[in-house]
């Protein structure tokens, strides 16, 4: 369950860009979550109700955007959507797979007044 | 009464604000990582080699940390980072040879920090080291998302557990240098399919050292993870002389 501490960290950076901001209130906060990054959504929904109350976002909107697994096979060059969490190539059967994305944790957007 | 025109009654809408998007793409980690590059210049400026052992709970990493302390004590120096959420038994366990063990008790958090391997670090000499081995938490998904300035990310997963682990846990063997499978002594009487553990591993990580071994067994039943904690050390020894 490390989405509490994950929503914790992210409650202190949008708080802080609050005040960089210069407003008082976080009306939407909007995550990137890759489908490699081993956190669960839901888990990250329900750790947001439970740390937002009495910040600045207490009555925000928390939004999650799921960001699919993308590889590259440096080998063939060929980009892939793995299938079934299979990593290696499928077109050479190179071992040597880049993950593009797939693995974000990122606060993307903040709306603020 | 308003003030505009007298009337009695007062309007209750109040002005809403306008609001403001504010595109950051900010990664929620930003701090762990920082920590951990911080962590990862003092282990190169000291020349220590330093691996991430997780796995579930139970699936043997403090038996082959006893092991492995006992084995190599002659040839390697050697330190402990042991995290757990309670209980300083593990570091009990893994006392008793000249290698210096630090508990950390992370009370409710499932999986160690950079910040907290960094404090940990204090009461170590660093730059006497060869080898230091961190003892993650116990928990096969929290700790895989903490980069805490390790050489190598080692996962143990152990014949008990069944073939599939690797596939339910995908990010963590995903993201392993080393898989070590454990307690391989009881292949057997378990009905392990051994084949089978192992193309799970290579379709999340196809690349992955893949290490069987048997803490039981002493010398022998370790031999495949000595050697490689070995040529690390060897490695390692070759490049520092460069």
């Amino acid at each position: 369950m490390h989405e509490l501490s994950l929503m914790e960290q992210t409650l202190a950076i949008a708080t802080e860009q609050l005040r960089v901001q210069g407003g008082d209130r976080i009306h939407r906060l909007v995550l990137r979550i890759g489908e490699l990054s081993g956190v669960d959504p839901q888990a990250l929904a329900f750790a947001f109700e439970v740390v937002r109350d009495g910040t600045p976002a207490a009555e925000a909107r928390l939004e999650l955007e799921t960001v699919p697994l993308h590889c590259h096979c440096p080998d063939c060059d060929l980009d892939f959507r793995p299938e079934g969490w299979s990593l290696g190539c499928p077109e050479c059967g190179g071992d040597r797979t880049e993950v593009r994305a797939g693995k974000e944790l990122e606060l993307k957007t903040l709306e603020v007044s | 009464m308003c003030g505009s025109c007298g009337c009695g009654t007062v309007s209750q809408v109040k002005a809403e604000q306008p609001t403001r998007l504010v595109e950051l793409g900010t990664k929620l980690l930003a701090k762990n990582d920082r920590l951990a590059a911080h962590n990862r210049e003092h282990f190169r400026a000291a020349g220590v080699t330093v691996l991430n052992l997780m796995s579930s709970p139970g699936a043997g990493k403090t038996s082959l940390l006893e092991q492995t302390l006992h084995l190599l004590e002659s040839d390697r120096s050697m330190a402990v980072i042991v995290g757990d959420l309670a209980t300083d038994n593990d570091a009990r366990r893994l006392s008793g040879t000249r290698a210096d063990v630090v508990q950390i008790e992370t009370g409710a958090l499932c999986h160690l920090e950079a910040d907290l391997v960094h404090r940990a670090c204090h009461d170590l000499h660093l730059d006497a080291l060869d080898l230091l081995l961190i003892e993650n938490v116990g928990n096969l998904v929290c700790p895989a998302a903490y980069d805490l300035g390790e050489d190598l990310r080692v996962v143990l997963l152990s014949t008990t557990e069944g073939e599939d682990k690797p596939l339910k846990y995908p990010t963590a063997f995903a993201a392993a240098d080393w898989v070590v499978i454990t307690k391989i002594d009881l292949a057997e009487v378990l009905g392990f399919d051994r084949e089978a553990a192992i193309a799970h591993i290579r379709r999340v990580n196809p690349r992955a050292r893949i290490l069987e071994v048997s803490s039981r067994q002493g010398e022998a039943g370790l031999a495949p993870w000595l050697t490689a904690l070995r040529d690390l050390s060897t490695v390692q020894a070759g490049v520092e002389s460069a």
